[in-house]
């Protein structure tokens, strides 16, 4: 039994020893939660893990045992204002690598001051997009990070 | 236009952007079996004795299925319209395997992990076959990977197949003069032999099916795919059941590219359902997805082209080796854009052929992927075009403007009446905007390094001409609202926004009042589904077909409640009109909703067209290089796209972003490899580089519209055209850069600084 706090709620769940957070988040219900790959690559499965962004696809359930984590679903304000931004440059696309990145972006905007376009390119590099070029994406986080 | 070329964000903008469930996995049932596929170590192989028990005895397992207990009708999975020119060429599970990743087993578990343990403990006997792997050498090899009875749609004098040699098909055109005579009578001649590798679509959502039996007993599945309808039907066949009982819906998509243009992973929960009468769901791993889906055709095409000392291109003759790897999806038509999508750019010709071989190898599969052949022909013919004004000292945006097709002209190579294209302004504006002739096309920078131009141009298709058919269907509900039933299968790009600013158009309506309802087999009409870059233009004239339809009907039936001629009475901004006096919607719903003379009105409309009007491009690259290392890197593209109308001006543009991005990666690092004895090496994005971010710098994009007459308010395509220009223009400032001529993909530094081996 552990007990995670997402979102702001408190969840006591068992779990095995070799699962992972995002298949604890995704039972849990945390649906925003994606995965893209299995060898740490994509992004996809980004989170906030008391504060920090991580890859849920690495870390054992286990270890997050009594800490806070952040998805897409718990960041309203945030992900309105930055999905807004994606959404007139049309960077949101398919929307599956969306949430990562989102996240990744808003870990990045708390982080970083005034970043470069390639220190923002090598901040989210791990973030991988095959919809967008990535260069609309660039546009709307550049907005983001502006307001 | 009020709604059309305007700014209009995706209308599920919100929910992606949310992170809402919408998705086929975040659909299926929590208590779904989880379906996995045992995978063939092998590439070529007979499977002697299967032993399933200790699997079948495993905690959590519900059912093993292999090749005894599937159906032997065989089928295709290519997404086609009906009858497909793919052969018939597989099974659920067969007794012979072909590729390394071909499905061996299937396995139902509670768990993941029961599945995978059950897995672990099928016994398999195999006797090893020669495999083919060099698709240079398949025909007349050995080993016939297609031994059995196939069924081909196209009869053996079109298609040309011969199994028994590993020929899936062979064919040929020749439009004008002797090809040979007019070769030998230019001034210039160049022969040429083009390898364009394998590629992965890479879409970030794997392949994912979930399935489940509804109130009335009835096989449904919700899926990640391109093509529900094909879908329905081919399950039919396969699982030789009544297409009646079988209802395809597609949620939201993470993405195809062309690969869910093929139903890789329908068919597996789909026989898990119906066997055990309990929900299902497979989800792709990466590597599966990688390893046993499909790909882009390997592909090795000779150019022979003639041109007279002016620069006047007088014969070009192509052709295409295909890969098709083991099962036949997509061989014929994909080779066939080869040539059908890149020749008839040129239309000073006084002859041009083209000819195609597709074989069979014990290789993944290929299949559809962005560009569809086009994207290999255009790599081909247009390094091909470059060398040869190299050769004659011409600037390559000369030879082009020399020679390309121009609007209202029929070109001499497949037959094509162009009723709309600003070619030739796509050029000039690339050209401008990238500053070619302000600059040498090779400069050395003060660190050493090499920045260096190339350009090339493109066409593609708008839909399958004489193939392709959709109906939209749309409602006015009693509450003055709109309801559009269409199918084009949007799979992230907005198609679906795009037709509903087709609608908001026609009707006059603000988009807020039309509710798109898309893709579901038991409610939405028939389409194709979405490849072919069809989804705006013939998905949305059909749209605008079945506006007018309503349209018509909501006038004649306001005239005929005021009594007064229809063509007096007049529909804009949400309701009907004569002269002074005002009919809303929400109004004419009320009337028809009550009493005998009351009915629902519904427009419907249909589009299907005898052409295939081409969108084209210019794209011009910039690239900066490095003699130390070898390394490119494309620091400025433009790209200048006349995909008609431009509905949408900010998705347009990320389509064409896109497009040229993915390109960059077919051109430079992409790339499908296979070991010794057939296995894939490239089946994770640790070996498979795609682009990331630090890899695009700059990608320009701009439009030049023309007015196609046959497409909605002008529009043509533009999904696929973006694709084709970024190899050959890359590989053209290489060649500025370097002196070298590369003549294999993917351009990797190795090659550029020491040679091709």
């Amino acid at each position: 039994m552990i007990t995670l706090t997402v979102n702001g709620k408190v969840h006591q769940t068992e779990v095995d020893t070799n699962e992972v957070l995002i298949d604890t988040l995704r039972r849990l219900g945390y649906k925003s939660v994606k995965r893209g790959c299995e060898t740490a690559n994509c992004g996809l499965c980004t989170v906030l893990l008391d504060d920090k962004a991580i890859l849920s696809c690495s870390l054992l359930s286990l270890r997050a045992d009594g800490k806070h984590i952040l998805t897409l679903e718990g960041v309203r304000e945030e992900a309105k204002l930055l999905g807004g931004f994606l959404a007139e440059q049309g960077g949101e696309q398919c929307g599956y690598c969306t949430p990562g990145l989102m996240m990744n972006t808003i870990a990045m905007k708390r982080e970083l001051v005034d970043p470069t376009d390639e220190e923002i390119a090598h901040y989210l590099m791990g973030n991988l997009c095959r919809c967008s070029g990535y260069v609309s994406q660039l546009r709307a986080i550049r907005q983001y990070l502006e307001v | 236009m009020k709604f059309v070329g305007r700014q209009f964000k995706k209308i599920d903008s919100s929910a992606i952007t949310s992170g809402k469930p919408i998705y086929t996995d975040d659909l299926a049932a929590a208590d779904a079996l989880i379906v996995k596929v045992l995978r063939s170590p092998h590439a070529h192989a007979i499977i002697e004795e299967i032993d399933v028990s200790r699997a079948e005895a495993q905690p959590g397992v519900e059912i093993v299925l292999t090749h005894k207990d599937v159906p032997k009708t065989r089928f295709t999975l290519a997404g086609q319209s009906y009858p497909e020119p793919s052969p018939y060429d597989q099974l659920i599970l067969d007794s012979k395997v072909r590729y390394v990743g071909d499905a061996v087993a299937i396995v139902a578990a509670q768990t993941e992990t029961q599945a995978e343990n059950a897995l672990k403990r099928i016994k398999v006997t195999y006797k090893k076959l020669e495999p083919v792997l060099d698709f240079e050498t398949a025909i007349d090899h050995p080993s016939i990977i297609h031994d059995e009875e196939v069924h081909f749609n196209l009869p053996q004098h079109v298609g040309g197949q011969d199994t028994k040699r590993n020929i899936m098909a062979s064919y040929g055109f020749s439009f004008g003069e002797d090809i040979e005579t007019t070769l030998a009578d230019c001034d210039v001649t160049l022969e040429r032999a083009y390898y364009m590798q394998a590629a992965a679509q890479s879409m970030m959502e794997t392949f994912r099916s979930y399935t489940y039996l509804d109130a009335r007993d009835r096989l449904c599945v919700i899926t990640s795919t391109q093509v529900p309808f094909h879908i329905k039907r081919q399950l039919a066949r396969a699982l030789e059941m009544s297409p009646s009982k079988i209802r395809v819906i597609k949620p939201r998509i993470g993405g195809g590219f062309g690969a869910k243009q093929t139903s890789e992973s329908e068919i597996y929960p789909a026989i898990v359902t119906l066997k055990t009468g309990k929900p299902a769901k497979i989800v792709y791993t990466r590597k599966e997805t990688f390893s046993s889906s499909n790909s882009r055709h390997a592909m090795r095409i000779t150019v022979r082209i003639g041109a007279d000392r002016s620069g006047r291109i007088r014969a070009i003759d192509l052709h295409s080796l295909s890969d098709q790897g083991a099962y036949g999806h997509h061989g014929f038509t994909t080779v066939k854009l080869t040539g059908e999508k890149s020749i008839p750019l040129y239309n000073k010709l006084e002859a041009a052929k083209f000819s195609a071989d597709v074989v069979y190898t014990n290789k993944l599969k290929a299949g559809a992927f962005r560009g569809y052949g086009a994207t290999q022909g255009t790599f081909a013919l247009e390094s091909a075009i470059n060398e040869l004004a190299d050769r004659l000292e011409i600037d390559p945006v000369d030879i082009r403007q020399m020679n390309i097709v121009q609007e209202g002209e029929t070109t001499l190579a497949f037959d094509k009446l162009i009723e709309s294209s600003k070619l030739d302004r796509c050029i000039e504006t690339g050209a401008k905007m990238i500053g070619w002739h302000d600059k040498p096309r090779r400069r050395v920078m003060e660190d050493g390094t090499i920045r260096a131009t190339g350009m090339a141009i493109t066409m593609q298709g708008s839909g399958i001409a004489n193939i392709d058919n959709a109906t939209a269907i749309i409602k006015l509900n009693e509450t003055g609202d709109l309801s559009l039933f269409i199918s084009a299968s949007d799979n992230g790009m907005g198609t679906d926004t795009v037709l509903v600013q087709l609608a908001a158009e026609t009707l006059k309506v603000d988009p807020d009042e039309i509710t798109l309802i898309a893709a579901d087999t038991d409610l939405t009409p028939y389409d194709p589904g979405s490849y072919a870059s069809s989804g705006a233009y013939v998905t949305g004239m059909a749209v605008v077909n079945a506006c007018n339809d309503l349209k018509n009907k909501m006038t004649e039936m306001a005239a005929a409640y005021w009594n007064v001629p229809p063509a007096e009475v007049e529909q804009k901004d949400g309701a009907i009109y004569h002269k002074d006096t005002r009919l809303p919607f929400i109004d004419l719903g009320r009337i028809l909703s009550v009493g005998p003379s009351g009915g629902t009105l519904v427009g419907t409309g249909s589009f299907g067209h005898p052409a295939s009007p081409p969108p084209y491009m210019a794209g011009f690259a910039d690239i900066n290089y490095d003699p130390k290392t070898g390394l490119v890197k494309v620091v400025d593209y433009v790209g200048v796209v006349d995909c008609g109308t431009v509905i949408n001006p900010a998705l347009a543009t990320v389509q064409a972003e896109s497009g040229v991005v993915q390109g960059i990666g077919y051109a430079l690092y992409e790339d499908v490899q296979y070991g010794p004895t057939g296995q894939l090496f490239t089946n994770n994005f640790l070996q498979y580089k795609i682009p990331t971010r630090p890899d695009i710098a700059q990608v320009r994009i701009a439009f030049e519209e023309s007015y196609e007459p046959s497409g909605p308010y002008g529009a043509k395509s533009i999904g696929e055209v973006v694709i084709n220009t970024s190899a050959p223009a890359i590989q053209s400032a290489i060649h500025a850069a370097t002196g070298r001529y590369l003549y294999h993909l993917p351009m990797k530094p190795e090659a550029i600084l020491f040679g091709e081996k």
